[in-house]
């Protein structure tokens, strides 16, 4: 009897041991080179504008190294989906891709801990380095180590429609502070009943804007979050002094940078538009009827502030650690992101602020005049970048391991409370305050 | 082998073994891993034991209790709803009223939602209620005189677009259950009372009713899961997991949010493990209430 209980127990170790090696079947570790000497290299986005950018960088690649050919195979998948996505897969090491595009809000969750899940890509962007601005590498580095590559500065800008405008009797070159910028947006509303300028809800972006130029952080060097800090409660209470001037207004969609609100600007419903310089991509490509109609110009300032502007949004792409093909895909990932002939396509294909500063300079590239871009708007990007150049800081707060849950939270609840809900900025960001302090542990 | 078939202790524990292995590696096993991590802080191949710093951390977070409570009053109004209205609608199609094949198309039809998939519909109901006034909410409350609603901006009427998704697909199932446990009651009963004189409605409160309990307890015990339980449904009807001021945020929903959003799979686990523990006190005290695990008088 005592060998026939061994022998069924033996039988149940068996089985379990079966059944969880086959769950644990893992993805080869050998490069996987094709038949025709080329390498192939998956990767994933949740931008569709992207997967041209990258297909495009791949040929370019493969015409300057014939000996390294690769093989791009890019699938874009929505925005949370990719994250949550990718967040499973680094947990488990399992079915990782070799290249994949994070989104800035999202990074801090991947450089978490003492190994972090991505390579390190310091090596890799050592050829270019010297030209890139510093503070979008820092945006995507820990510690002193890269861990991915930036696309763009995303240096904040204004869009006005000036035909809107000039309706109304405002000339959009005479804002050049919050306060003109309330004083227009005032006189339009009275004028024309409609809305000026965008209070989002969907996206913290404007927020961290102004309170850079008031000099001020989300997050203390320590770590530990200051959301209520005097000069966050200024910024938002200056935000929602102008929504109740009528200068800005929420929009369908949550954020300027959505399906609902593109049709809305469209129409002609919003007349200015502060946000990333790669907003111009989204002009062209969603509001084709603004075509002539819309002006670029330097993002409203504080008064007597040293920062001007700063870099909003952006995406990190990065090569994870188990990758079997990471060198290559390291070598080609900072060719077709952080050199020359990338970043005058990050121009050209994305119109978005390329990170390599020389290129803001080559006139042959920015004041081409039949880039698309340049075709859509009545001023030039660049010369409204270099303008502000000098002034393009950085926020601090970005780069803090905590950054996603106060990104959370602002996109969840704080901005729903100001700006819809029209709870006062104190109030409600001390909420924010002892929820954040609460959920990160502090 | 052949002795081991024969052999009258140990065979049927081999017939069982399939499901118990299977209930060990995907059950136990990540189970049990739940409790580990719940008392970790884990991060990328490391676990460091952290005690019970996440419970203490669950415990003082505004978001949890937010996200228990619209949980628990979606589960209430669930059982409120879900419930009663199959009940009724069960009594009506075994009743003799109306053709059967007119029924009949009844019940297939209330059953179709049950089949279709969660993410179609959420979709389509975000936008029925979606916030522009031709949205098909907003068209038939200006029929009525009122709106245009922000349905989904409100947290009541965010909570009536859920509500309404839980009722056009479960209706039809729980009325199934209902009805073959209808049909599992003896025509004798009613035939009897009858003749004693007592009516239709009176009928349904003595012999209908009572019969039907083990259907109701076990109608009740899925719905408490199901809606303490429920993610998918706001997952998609909010288009993610972040909506306006976390009204549509459950209980699951802020495990994903945690565990996988903002990596934080300790504290994530540790509200898996409460999850658990709430679902298993309430269902465990109903079932005991309802004297299903009494053992069957002879």
């Amino acid at each position: 009897m005592t060998r026939l209980r061994t022998a069924t127990s033996t039988l149940v170790a068996a089985l379990a041991v079966t059944a969880l090696t086959a769950c644990g079947g893992g993805q080869s570790q050998e490069p996987s080179v094709n038949a025709d000497g080329s390498t192939t290299l998956n990767m994933w986005t949740f931008a569709d504008v992207h997967a041209a950018y990258y297909e495009e960088m791949a040929e370019k690649w493969n015409e300057a190294n014939p000996d390294q050919e690769i093989q791009l195979e890019v699938t874009v998948y929505p925005y949370q989906d990719m994250h949550n996505k990718l967040q499973l897969a680094v947990n488990s090491g399992e079915g990782l891709p070799d290249v994949v595009d994070i989104e800035v809000n999202k990074f801090a969750n991947f450089v978490k801990g003492e190994n972090p899940p991505l390579m390190d890509l310091t090596e890799a962007a050592a050829p270019y380095v010297d030209d890139v601005v510093q503070a979008r590498l820092d945006l995507y580095s820990k510690d002193g180590t890269v861990y991915g590559f930036p696309t763009h500065v995303g240096a904040f800008t204004s869009f006005y429609n000036t035909e809107l405008l000039e309706d109304a009797g405002i000339d959009y070159t005479t804002i050049k502070t919050w306060d003109d910028f309330k004083e227009a947006g005032e006189k339009y509303n009275k004028e024309t009943g409609k809305a000026f300028g965008v209070a989002s809800t969907g996206v913290f972006f404007l927020e961290p804007l102004i309170t850079a130029q008031l000099g001020g952080q989300y997050i203390g060097d320590d770590g530990t979050v200051q959301v209520n800090s005097p000069e966050v409660v200024e910024t938002l209470t200056m935000l929602q002094e102008m929504q109740d001037a009528g200068a800005i207004s929420t929009i369908p969609g949550g954020s300027p940078d959505s399906e609902e609100a593109y049709g809305a600007i469209n129409d002609g419903d919003y007349a200015a538009i502060v946000y990333p310089a790669w907003y111009t991509s989204r002009f062209v490509d969603y509001m084709p009827d603004l075509e002539g109609k819309v002006a670029i110009a330097p993002a409203p300032v504080v008064e007597g502030a040293e920062v001007q502007t700063i870099g909003g949004g952006g995406t990190g792409a990065a090569v994870p650690v188990v990758s079997p093909n990471k060198e290559l895909a390291a070598d080609w990932l900072a060719f077709a992101k952080l050199s020359p002939e990338a970043n005058v396509a990050v121009w050209e294909v994305l119109g978005f602020d390329p990170v390599n500063m020389a290129v803001w300079e080559d006139e042959e590239v920015t004041q081409n005049p039949e880039n698309k871009f340049n075709k859509y708007f009545q001023t030039n990007m660049f010369d409204v970048l270099n303008e502000v150049k000098d002034g393009i800081g950085h926020l601090d707060s970005f780069t803090d391991p905590s950054w996603p849950t106060v990104d959370d939270t602002f996109r969840t609840v704080t901005l729903n409370e100001i700006y819809e809900n029209g709870t006062p900025a104190q109030e409600a960001l001390d909420q924010a305050q002892a929820d954040l302090q609460n959920q990160l542990g502090q | 082998m052949r002795q081991l078939l024969y052999s009258k202790r140990l065979a049927p524990y081999l017939f069982i073994l399939p499901f118990l292995v299977t209930l060990a590696v995907f059950w136990v096993v990540p189970l049990s891993r739940s409790f580990v991590m719940s008392t970790q802080e884990v991060l990328y191949g490391q676990g460091t034991f952290i005690g019970l710093a996440n419970y203490e951390r669950l415990w003082g977070d505004r978001i949890f209790w937010q996200a228990l409570f619209n949980s628990v009053r979606y589960m209430v109004l669930t059982l409120v709803l879900l419930v009663p209205i199959p009940l009724v609608l069960a009594a009506l199609v075994n009743s003799s009223i109306g053709s059967a094949r007119i029924k009949g198309f009844f019940k297939a039809s209330m059953f179709v939602p049950a089949l279709t998939s969660v993410v179609v519909a959420g979709i389509v109901f975000r936008l029925i209620f979606a916030e522009s006034d031709s949205a098909m909410m907003n068209q038939v409350a200006e029929f009525f005189g009122f709106g245009p609603v922000r349905w989904l901006r409100g947290d009541i009427t965010g909570l009536v677009a859920l509500l309404a998704i839980a009722l056009w697909r479960w209706t039809g199932v729980n009325m199934m259950y209902f009805l073959a446990g209808m049909q599992a009651i003896p025509s004798e009963y009613y035939e009897a009372a009858s003749i004693d004189g007592a009516g239709k409605v009176r009928q349904f409160f003595h012999i209908t009713l009572p019969n039907l309990r083990p259907t109701i307890v076990y109608v009740v015990t899925i719905s408490v899961y199901g809606g303490l339980a429920m993610f998918l449904e706001s997952f998609m009807l909010y288009a993610g997991n972040n909506s306006p001021n976390n009204q549509g945020l459950t209980v699951v929903g802020y495990l994903y949010r945690k565990g996988i959003e903002e990596n934080d799979l300790g504290f994530a686990s540790a509200v898996g493990v409460v999850l658990l523990l709430l679902v298993m006190a309430i269902n465990i005290s109903y079932l005991t209430a309802s004297g299903t695990f009494k053992k069957e008088a002879a």
